[in-house]
C-alpha cells in the first residue's frame, strides 16, 4: 500500500475540488501577507504574484509550459483557472454593472482599442527593428506579440514567420500580461483609473484579458466588468489589424 | 419548494448568456475572416446586465436566483489566482531582452494613454466625474 501515491491520487482524480482547497489556501495566505504590509499591498495583488511565482516554480521543475498545472497533481488547476471558469465568472462580474457607464464611454472605449493596438505594434516593430530584424514577416510578428500573446502567432503564422521570432513574439505578450497584472494597482491613481469609464479606456489600451482583469481585480473588483468589456474585443482586433492593414503598412515602410 | 432550487436558475442564465455572447463573438470573427472571437465575453457581459436588470424590474429574478450568479461574481479573484499560477511565466523569463522590452514598453506606453483618452471621454461629457460610486 503506497499511502504517498494514494494521497497524489485523490487529489488528482479530484482536480477541480483540490484546487479550490488550494487556491483558498493561497489566497488565505495572501491576505494574511497583506496584513503585515498594513495593508499598503491589496491581498490579491499578493494573490496574484503567487500565482506567478507558483507558476514558475510548475514550469521550471517540469519542463513543460503549463505552470503549476504541469505537476500532476496540481493538473486541477488547468480547470479552475482555464479559459471556462474565467470567461464565466468574468461574464458573472457584470451583474450589478451600470449599464448607462458604459454607454457614456462610447467613443473613447473604441478609440483606445485602436489606439493600444497600434501603439503597441509600433513598439513591438521599433524594437525588433533596434534588435537587428528587417524581414517585414519578423517585424510584423514581433510588433503582433507586443499586441497580445494570442495575436503574435496568429500572426506569425499568417504571414509565415520563423518559429523562434513566434516564440519572441508569446514571450513579449507573456510579459505584458504579467506586467498589467503586477504594475496596474500600482500605477492606478496616478493615471486615473479610479472611475469605471477610464477601466474601460483603460482595458482598451492594455487589450490582455487576463492581464486587465487580474490588474483591475487588484485594483478595485468594482472596475473589473468595465475594463474587462473593452479588452474582450482587443485580441479580436488585433487578430484583424496585424496580419491584414498593419502588416502591409510594415511592408510599404520597410519591404 | 421551488426556493431550494432558485440558485441554480441564475446561474443557468449566466450560463445562457455566455453560449450567446461567446457564439455572437466567434460568428462575428469568422465574418470579418479572423481565426479568433471578437469580443464574445463583452456580448455576454451586456446581455446579463440587460436580462438580470429585466428580471429584477420585473419580479422573475428572485433574491436566490441572483445570489447564484453573485457567487460566481465572488469566485472571480480565485480562478484570477488560479489563471496566474498557469501563466508560462517560464517562456516569459526565457524570452530574452527583446521580449521583455517589447513588452514592457507596450505597457508603459498604454499607462500614458490611459489618462490622455479618459480626460476626453469626462470633455465629451462632463457628468463622467460622478461614475466613482456605483454599486
Amino acid at each position: 500500500m503506497d499511502l504517498a501515491k494514494m494521497f497524489t491520487q485523490v487529489f488528482v482524480s479530484n482536480g477541480l475540488v483540490m484546487s479550490f482547497l488550494f487556491i483558498g489556501i493561497v489566497t488565505w495566505i495572501a491576505y494574511k501577507l497583506s496584513d503585515f504590509t498594513k495593508g499598503r499591498i491589496h491581498g490579491s495583488a499578493i494573490a496574484i504574484i503567487l500565482g506567478l511565482i507558483l507558476a514558475y516554480i510548475g514550469g521550471t521543475t517540469t519542463g513543460a509550459n503549463k505552470g503549476l498545472a504541469s505537476i500532476p497533481m496540481f493538473s486541477g488547476i488547468a480547470l479552475m483557472g482555464g479559459g471556462m471558469l474565467r470567461d464565466f465568472a468574468i461574464i458573472s462580474t457584470a451583474f450589478g454593472a451600470d449599464l448607462r457607464e458604459i454607454k457614456k464611454c462610447g467613443i473613447p472605449g473604441v478609440l483606445s482599442l485602436f489606439i493600444g493596438i497600434f501603439s503597441s505594434y509600433i513598439v513591438g516593430v521599433a524594437l525588433a527593428l533596434m534588435w537587428g530584424y528587417t524581414d517585414t514577416a519578423s517585424l510584423a510578428t514581433i510588433g503582433a506579440g507586443a499586441v497580445t500573446f494570442i495575436v503574435g502567432p496568429v500572426t506569425g503564422a499568417a504571414v509565415g514567420a520563423s518559429s523562434d521570432v513566434i516564440a519572441i513574439s508569446i514571450a513579449a505578450g507573456v510579459v505584458k500580461s504579467i506586467l498589467v497584472m503586477i504594475a496596474t494597482p500600482m500605477v492606478a491613481k496616478s493615471i486615473g483609473l479610479t472611475t469605471p469609464s477610464a477601466a474601460m479606456v483603460y482595458g482598451g489600451l492594455m487589450g490582455t484579458t487576463s492581464g486587465t482583469a487580474a490588474g483591475l481585480a487588484a485594483t478595485d473588483p468594482k472596475l473589473v466588468p468595465y475594463g474587462a468589456m473593452t479588452a474582450t474585443f482587443y485580441t479580436g482586433t488585433g487578430c484583424l489589424l496585424c496580419p491584414s492593414i498593419l502588416y502591409l503598412a510594415t511592408k510599404m515602410i520597410f519591404g | 419548494m421551488g426556493v431550494v432550487f432558485m440558485a441554480i436558475y441564475g446561474v443557468a442564465l449566466l450560463s445562457f448568456c455566455m453560449f450567446v455572447g461567446v457564439y455572437l463573438g466567434d460568428a462575428l470573427g469568422a465574418l470579418l475572416g479572423v481565426n479568433a472571437n471578437v469580443g464574445g465575453v463583452g456580448f455576454a457581459m451586456l446581455f446579463l446586465i440587460l436580462l438580470a436588470n429585466h428580471g429584477i424590474d420585473n419580479g422573475w429574478l428572485a433574491k436566490k436566483s441572483q445570489e447564484g450568479i453573485a457567487f460566481w461574481s465572488s469566485m472571480y479573484i480565485p480562478i484570477v489566482v488560479a489563471m496566474a499560477s498557469l501563466q508560462d511565466v517560464v517562456a516569459a523569463v526565457k524570452g530574452g531582452p527583446l521580449a521583455f522590452a517589447a513588452g514592457i514598453l507596450a505597457v508603459v506606453v498604454a499607462f500614458v494613454f490611459v489618462p490622455i483618452l479618459n480626460k476626453m471621454g469626462s470633455d465629451n461629457n462632463s457628468k463622467n466625474s460622478k461614475c466613482s460610486n456605483i454599486n
